[in-house]
């Protein structure tokens, strides 16, 4: 233990706690921008950068300051975070970012989430004293999911952390030198031709309005105000369990009902729930597993429903293509199924439908545009906004959304299982590919439905299972290096796996790129993944299999799972790319 | 390989050599010691000591350097098996401060690494020299690479290292040629390599090249840069020592620094401590540049006034000029005014007390002709250029420095401006993470401070005394103008008018300043204004 003086507070730390650390501990605010502990994100590191120099504090007696986010402190160490010289010091560098920023804080999607923005406001900042040129760049929005806007950039590298260390994508990276300093990609590429996979966590943690998800919700009041389109919406099941946090609501409130009615009365025909869809993923993944495990296929069986994890094993595993599920994710089997088996029953042309996709996710944005998941021409899913983009829409109605009542979603594609709403946090998929794909291969009935050893925000968890004799191992990976961790073990054969089920953003799509944004140290993630279980403790069917409206759908319309029709419509192929 | 005894007879024989082939130079003579010294006067008045063998042997024979006394301190610490925490203590009483720039106690740096009980350390000597018109680091790896090379093996013996890398820069080629043969060499006479001279001791040296940026030299981008990582600073949480080069405690030093351990174990902790002043311990390399009649390294004790270093060594300044300035400590060291030349020392502390630095040793002199504000812009757009980009204040404080000063060369500052520009240096001096942008503003700073009236004349007055700011200038044609017409043929952008035999006019509107007219005029009827 240390001893040391903050604003002449006595403040006893263990060795290694940087100033900051213990300022927190006993209440005293230091602003910073570029440190990020990215714990909140269920990620296990800090962004320690010390770039941005706005936490700078006095020691004591000396000229040159201190950086509180990255000083350890020493014993006896005197520092003073309420100076004029740390005030003067903290608006300068203010001052100075602003000096090469855009002000056009009036219409940039960040207002009033950006962390900048926040800052020069918190600390007054009225005129910038040190006008000058502008570090101008030109704006990438090459890809579907994510645009680069890096004259919003304050280099705080919170993105190239996040891809390189966490994700271990490296798409992105420093370049140029000092004023023409900006985060690039790799060889300069534009973002569609890297190896990003847009799982958009680099969106997550940007400050500022450098990174977002490209808009569709402007196209989406679009199509809703087209007389000669039937708009169908469904949403994630993590969009539900965030959503009201943009309203103001306590993290981790499932407004489900809220959301209906919201979606309803903004003029979207029908409203409908993705996790229908997830149950008839696991009713065919679980299918395609039992044909692999028993057929003798290849092992393990990896789930294919994150797109970003699909673009990764694409660049990154190509030796491996042979291993994922061939299944489409669930809101592209649910566009599939609403330009036919919806089509028919409605008697529409699926032309004139438009699927709109609510999603906590940028990467399905890019994925709805993957060429191959279409069918006789038509797109499965036409247009993806994220939860955040709903929030927003939202807002523009004016409606009071805490206040709304609840409602159902429309009946026929609208009902789901337990097993569907766990979808959307790590482990989730896997659970619930169990719980029927046990049933299938024994032909008893499951007792204990809850895999608790899958849940929780670690990276990768494990769990053995006995079906008919034989130990069935389980795995599961959020977050893209944990990932590689994964797959590194599968290639090198450590350890025979069966079902592995793989995320590519920490902790599952409850920290998906498209969900509101929220401050560091905050137990959101969690709340979030709670109220997810919540739900589906409190559904009354908690197998997938189990859903009538899926059986319906067998009977009426597919036939067998995992047959003729089911592929065509549901299953779909992977695509070799480059390895940089 | 060789033994102690016979590295020793070998140093006989080859002084012996060495002696017979000097005496045939004329510029070469022996001091009653034995040590050789160049007799020119611009030489015989220096001390030389890390300098003491440029010019005098042959880098690509180590049997000279040998002659000279290499590796004899490294064969006496073996074969007395004198312990690493004696040698530490040693450099630590020396009182060796790094050559490199900060200044920083050598022997602490070295306690502190020894300190730390783990099988890999390193040794790194830092060569990338990248202030422009700096090159004592370079000739001293050129013109007596094996000092260098016995004094990294001293400080790994010190610490317990056994493997050192020498970082130099690739635009020296000669040096990372004579690096190579030498290390060949000393590998050959068992002076590097696994036992040394038949000790249980190893060590070995790799040379790695630097890309060149100015930012590279700075220690923890030095070590970022060998590792094959983007050579930039970093905060690290534990000093090089603990956890420098791979996690691994390191002592990083400059050449010259390394040259100096050679030469202290040499001859003595109380010969080196008899050079310079009680804080400033030996002596000092600088690189004299600028206005003076004779520009070149200069070695002097540490402590020396500048006024010896301008006028009795580097010969005063060049065609009869007023001294104006002088700036040490390289492109980000501050500018001393003529008039505290004479009491100022060239040591760390008086230098540091009047607002500049040792730095590496740079040392630029001005006259009369120079303009203080386009000084410090021209300085500062170096830093600008060479700053890595991380931190805020030396990413963006830097560049509005610069533009700020770029005003106001052109005449469009305000009064206003010399109060932010102040306070702007101020917080990038306090705020910057790493050397380069904490000193990037002592050339505007200390200008700012002796020269605020010519900042004021830019400013208020529209008018540069210099009359370098060509913004700030207009030619004008005198009375005595005869009207000879040379002018207005020169001129490139016809601005000149007038009949023969009459006085011409210089339009101030189109003029560009190029200053043609003033060099051709016959009888000197254009004036600078
Ligand atoms: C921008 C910058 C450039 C530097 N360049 C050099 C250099 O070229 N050579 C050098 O020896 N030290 C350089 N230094 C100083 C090193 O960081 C380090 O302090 C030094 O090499 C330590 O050696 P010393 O203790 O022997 O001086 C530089 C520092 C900064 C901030
Ligand atoms: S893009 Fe955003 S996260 Fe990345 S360095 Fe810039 S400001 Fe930080
Ligand atoms: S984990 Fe979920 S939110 Fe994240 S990229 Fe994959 S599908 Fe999208
Ligand atoms: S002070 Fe300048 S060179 Fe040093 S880290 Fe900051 S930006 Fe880079
Ligand atoms: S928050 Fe400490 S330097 Fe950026």
């Amino acid at each position: 233990m240390i001893t040391f003086y903050i604003n002449d507070h006595e403040v006893t730390v263990p060795e290694g706690t940087t100033i900051l650390q213990a300022a927190r501990e006993i209440g005293v605010e230091i602003p910073t921008l570029c440190h990020l502990d990215l714990h909140s994100h269920a990620m296990d590191i800090s962004n320690e950068n010390a770039s941005c120099r706005v936490c700078m504090v006095e020691q004591e007696g000396r000229d040159k300051m201190l950086t509180a986010c990255s000083v350890v402190a020493w014993d006896g160490l005197r520092v003073r975070t309420d100076t004029p010289k740390v005030i003067r010091t903290r608006k300068m560098m203010i001052e100075l970012l602003l000096s090469d920023h855009p002000t056009d804080c009036l219409v940039c999607f960040k207002s009033g989430n950006c962390e900048l923005q926040t800052l020069a406001q918190d600390n007054h900042i009225r005129e910038i004293h040190y006008p000058g040129a502008h570090n101008v760049c030109e704006i990438d929005d090459s890809s579907f999911s994510i645009v680069r806007d890096m004259n919003k950039c304050i280099l705080c590298k919170r993105c190239e952390t996040v891809c390189n260390v966490i994700q271990t994508v490296g798409a992105l990276t420093t370049v140029g030198r000092g004023f023409e300093t900006v985060v690039g990609t790799l060889f300069d590429l534009p973002m569609n031709e890297t190896t990003c996979t847009f799982c958009g966590q680099c969106v997550s943690v940007c400050p500022t309005g450098a990174l977002r998800g490209v808009p569709r919700n402007a196209e989406v009041w679009d199509a809703l105000a087209d007389d000669s389109k039937t708009v169908v919406v469904q949403t994630a099941p993590a969009v539900r369990v965030a959503l009201g946090e943009a309203f103001g609501m306590e993290p981790g409130t499932d407004v489900t009902g809220k959301m209906v009615t919201a979606l309803r009365s903004m003029g979207f025909d029908y409203v409908y729930d993705t996790n229908f869809a997830a149950d008839v993923t696991i009713v065919e993944e679980a299918n395609e597993f039992v044909h692999r495990f028993t057929e003798g296929g290849v092992m393990p069986i990896l789930t294919s429903c994150c797109p970003s994890w699909v673009k990764f094993i694409e660049h990154n595993f190509g030796d491996m293509l042979d291993i994922p599920s061939s299944c489409k994710s669930p809101h592209e089997m649910f566009g599939s199924l609403a330009k036919t088996y919806l089509a028919e029953r409605i008697g529409k042309d699926p032309k004139d439908i438009v699927v709109v996709s609510v999603m906590p996710c940028l990467a399905k944005k890019y994925e709805s545009e993957r060429p191959e998941l279409s069918n006789e021409g038509h797109s499965d899913v036409d247009l993806v906004i994220t939860t955040r983009e709903l929030s927003y829409m939202i807002k523009e109605t004016s409606q009071d959304f805490a206040g709304l009542e609840d409602s159902d979603f429309d009946d026929f594609m609208g009902e789901s299982s337990g097993a569907g709403s766990i979808f959307g946090s790590s482990g989730g998929v896997l659970e619930a590919t169990l719980r029927t794909a046990y049933e299938i291969l024994t032909d008893e009935v499951l007792e204990k439905l809850d895999f608790t050893t899958l849940r929780g925000l670690e990276g990768i968890k494990e769990a053995s299972v006995e079906i008919n004799g034989t130990e069935v191992n389980v795995a599961t990976a959020s977050g893209l290096g944990n990932a590689r961790e994964l797959l590194e073990r599968v290639r090198n054969g450590d350890k025979q796996y069966h079902v592995i089920e793989i995320m590519a953003c920490p902790g599952g799509c409850i920290d998906g790129g498209g969900q509101p944004f929220f401050d560091e140290g905050s137990d959101i993630l969690e709340k979030r993944m709670n109220a997810i279980y919540e739900i589906d403790k409190n559904k009354p069917i908690r197998q997938s299999h189990k859903n009538p409206s899926v059986i319906k759908l067998y009977e009426d319309f597919l036939g067998e799972p995992y047959g003729e029709k089911a592929q065509e419509l549901l299953h779909t192929s992977f695509v070799l790319r480059p390895k940089a | 390989m060789l033994t102690y005894n016979s590295l020793r007879q070998l140093r006989d024989t080859a002084n012996l050599e060495l002696k017979n082939k000097l005496a045939q130079r004329e510029d070469v003579g022996i001091k009653e010691d034995g040590s050789f010294y160049l007799t020119d006067p611009y030489f015989a008045k220096q001390t030389r000591v890390a300098l003491r063998n440029c010019g005098i042997i042959d880098p690509l024979a180590i049997d000279e350097s040998i002659a000279t006394g290499a590796y004899i301190a490294l064969a006496d610490l073996l074969e007395n098996d004198v312990p690493g925490p004696q040698i530490v203590e040693d450099i630590t009483r020396s009182g060796l401060r790094g050559r490199g720039g900060a200044g920083f106690s050598t022997g602490r740096k070295w306690a502190e690494a020894l300190k730390y009980d783990v099988e890999q350390k390193y040794i790194i000597c830092n060569g990338d020299e990248g202030d422009p018109g700096a090159y004592m680091d370079r000739s001293i790896l050129e013109q007596d690479p094996h000092c260098i090379l016995e004094g990294m093996a001293i400080g790994g013996l010190a610490i317990g290292a056994n493997k050192g890398y020498i970082y130099v820069r690739a635009e020296y080629p000669i040096a990372v040629k004579n690096l190579k043969v030498a290390i060949e060499q000393a590998h050959e006479y068992g002076l590097l390599g696994d036992n040394i001279l038949g000790s249980d001791f190893s060590f070995d040296i790799e040379l790695r090249l630097g890309a060149g940026a100015f930012v590279c030299g700075e220690a923890t981008a030095l070590i970022e840069s060998i590792e094959g990582h983007r050579g930039m600073p970093r905060y690290k949480k534990f000093r090089t020592a603990h956890k420098g080069l791979f996690q691994k405690p390191t002592v990083l030093n400059n050449v010259e620094t390394f040259a100096n351990v050679h030469m202290i174990m040499l001859n003595g902790v109380d010969w080196f401590r008899s050079i310079g002043t009680e804080e400033s311990t030996g002596t000092k390399v600088f690189s004299v540049v600028g206005k003076v009649n004779l520009a070149g390294l200069v070695e002097v004790p540490m402590g020396t006034s500048l006024d010896e270093i301008i006028y009795d060594i580097s010969g005063g300044i060049r065609d009869n000029k007023e001294l104006k300035a002088v700036q040490t400590g390289g492109p980000s060291g501050g500018c001393i005014p003529a008039e505290l030349i004479s009491e100022t020392h060239v040591d760390f502390e008086s230098l540091e007390a009047i607002g500049s630095i040792m730095g590496s040793g740079g040392m630029v002199v001005m006259d009369e002709d120079d303009c203080m504000v386009d000084i410090a812009r021209f300085f500062m757009e170096f830093t600008v250029e060479e700053s890595c980009g991380k931190c805020t204040p030396c990413r963006i404080g830097n560049k509005r420095v610069l533009e700020m000063l770029e005003r106001f060369v052109e005449g469009k500052g305000e009064e206003k401006d010399l109060k932010y520009l102040g306070d702007l240096c101020v917080v990038i001096r306090d705020t910057s993470l790493c050397g380069l942008g904490q000193a990037a503003c002592n050339p505007v700073m200390s200008t700012m401070k002796y020269f605020r009236d010519e900042y004021l004349s830019h400013i208020v007055d529209h008018r540069c005394p210099a009359g370098i700011c060509s913004a700030l200038t207009a030619y004008e044609v005198e009375e005595n103008c005869i009207g000879c017409g040379l002018c207005k043929v020169n001129c490139p952008v016809q601005c000149i008018s007038g009949e023969r035999k009459e006085r011409h006019f210089i339009d101030q509107e189109i003029c560009i300043r190029c200053g043609v007219c003033f060099e051709k005029c016959p009888v000197n009827a254009i004036a600078l204004v």
